[in-house]
């Protein structure tokens, strides 16, 4: 598709849903929201600049090995804390036993391991979105 | 905000049945984002934010754009 208003708005409305997601994602442990729903608004951002651009340069934005890589790479880390629990505090992703930082209940570090699980399901759940995007709508 | 829950209500029955009804696929799809817009609003006034937005990024905006995807790639009318 090569139209310019939709290139412009695009262009200028890419990063703040892209702010808007990161935002969720970091304030997953004191506000609504969480790795999900903030993964699925990273994930819908870059979907938008595929629709608007194009395949191949949304292909050379982002592409399909780094996808993958970012995916595989967002659940290992959730185990990885998860098997930290287990070294640490004795059960799998134990968090306040484990003598981790809980800090101010409502300030934004705080919490222990929970900001640090959104963040690797966030990055899991957008890169699998743009996987699957590009996996339906490629040419064969 | 009785009334416009009741009328909410009424709404989502009605796309949910012009959903099954409808024999253009094209069609339906976009019935069925209307469908999931008003069930993030519904999910809002029933106390659950997180939800709305989980519904609002995924119900009214990706599936819809995989369903038409893959509509794209088959046929665009039921037989």
């Amino acid at each position: 598709m090569d139209d310019i208003i939709v290139k412009t708005i695009t262009r200028l409305i890419v990063p703040f849903i892209q702010v808007y997601g990161i935002f969720v994602i970091l304030h997953g442990h004191i506000s609504p929201g969480g790795g999900f729903s903030g993964g699925a608004v990273l994930g819908s951002s870059m979907i938008l600049f595929t629709l608007s651009f194009g395949l191949p340069m949304a292909s050379r934005k982002i592409p399909h090995k780094v996808t993958s890589i970012l995916e595989t790479s967002g659940i290992l880390w959730y185990i990885i804390i998860g098997l930290a629990g287990i070294y640490l505090g004795g059960k799998f992703l134990v968090n306040k036993e484990a003598g981790f930082f809980m800090g101010q209940a409502g300030e934004l570090i705080s919490a222990g391991i929970i900001p640090l699980l959104t963040l690797g399901i966030g990055i899991k759940v957008a890169s699998t979105m743009i996987t699957l995007f590009h996996t339906i709508i490629e040419e064969d | 905000m009785l009334i416009l829950n009741v009328i909410l209500v009424i709404f989502l029955i009605i796309c949910a049945v012009a959903v099954e009804r409808t024999k253009d696929l094209l069609g339906a799809v976009i019935i069925f984002a209307a469908y999931s817009l008003i069930m993030a609003v519904l999910w809002l006034m029933l106390q659950a934010p997180d939800i709305a937005l989980t519904e609002a990024a995924i119900g009214a905006g990706v599936t819809t754009i995989l369903f038409i995807g893959v509509i794209s790639r088959t046929r665009r009318m039921e037989k």
